[in-house]
């Protein structure tokens, strides 16, 4: 496990490269046959919801990459955890919903270690809260 | 009619061993949309220190979620399970998971809470390989809204 990134190089606030991640109902059924979670309200409107919700462990999957791409090594990640504080809401018009990921260096911990605070975000919403990341620099 | 708090502590049986695969965790890589060489290609794994390739961080969840389903649909728990939503995630690795492990999944129920007329229960799935080195701990938490008229 040998992050490519320096502990010595980082500051507190050192921010991330941002991304964004387009998702479709396409996504989600992909996602449901990956992970085995075909909990209807991630593919069928006709379960009581007004509108497709993703999974919100398709939005946390998507919210690290900005943390792994960061890395070079996603096993320098010590510990990953959010909270899901909204829907990301997925209409079946084509286009689909954006989820836009920032994040930067929160906390230098002992060891090489840094803790980075995510923020991610769909149609101007909040969608996971107290995401944070802890890493393993080199 | 609220969770029985005395199920606090409880530990389910292990599940049986789930064999990783490459060509699952390819499976999963591509359907989060993440080409990261790390999780396609021994070689780029190899390189990176590990012995194979290495799974996305939020894949142990394949096997958590499917493991705590001896914790949702416990009878004597009595979760209703159409009215619950995922809280919160938190996942702690001991190690990334990679091609080959045979994973067995050890669940505990570690707090069951009342808040405002929701259930709020926290799972605890820890991920052990067959040699018994621990992998990852998943914590899982979710919320039984209220039913109406409660």
């Amino acid at each position: 496990m040998s992050a490519l990134v320096n502990y010595d190089d980082v500051e507190v606030g050192t921010a991330l490269p941002a991304q964004s991640f387009p998702v479709t109902r396409a996504t989600l059924v992909r996602y449901a046959g990956a992970s085995g979670d075909f909990n209807p309200i991630h593919w069928n409107t006709a379960v009581g919801l007004p509108n497709v919700i993703g999974h919100g462990m398709f939005t946390m999957a998507e919210a690290i990459r900005v943390v792994t791409d960061w890395l070079g090594d996603p096993g320098a990640v010590v510990e990953y955890g959010v909270r899901f504080t909204k829907p990301v809401v997925v209409p079946d018009d084509g286009v689909g919903a954006l989820i836009e990921v920032s994040a930067k260096v929160a906390v230098k911990l002992d060891d090489r270690r840094v803790r980075v605070d995510l923020l991610a975000t769909s149609a101007g919403e909040k969608v996971l809260g107290m995401s944070r990341a802890v890493v393993q620099l080199a | 009619m609220p969770l029985d708090p005395s199920f606090i502590g409880r530990t389910y049986p292990p599940t049986a061993f789930y064999e990783v695969g490459r060509e699952k965790i390819r499976e999963f890589a591509e359907a989060v949309g993440d080409a990261n060489p790390v999780y396609l290609d021994a070689d780029a794994a190899k390189a990176l220190g590990h012995s194979d390739v290495i799974a996305p961080p939020t894949f142990a969840f394949v096997l958590s979620y499917r493991a705590a389903a001896q914790v949702v649909e416990d009878p004597e728990l009595g979760l209703d399970f159409s009215r619950v939503v995922h809280g919160d995630q938190r996942f702690v690795y001991s190690r990334p998971v990679r091609a080959g492990d045979r994973l067995a999944v050890t669940c505990v129920i570690e707090s069951i809470k009342s808040l405002a007329g929701n259930d709020v229960l926290s799972v605890r799935g820890e991920l052990h390989e067959e040699s018994g080195e621990h992998v990852v701990t998943a914590h899982m938490m979710l919320v039984a809204r209220a039913a109406e008229g409660e």
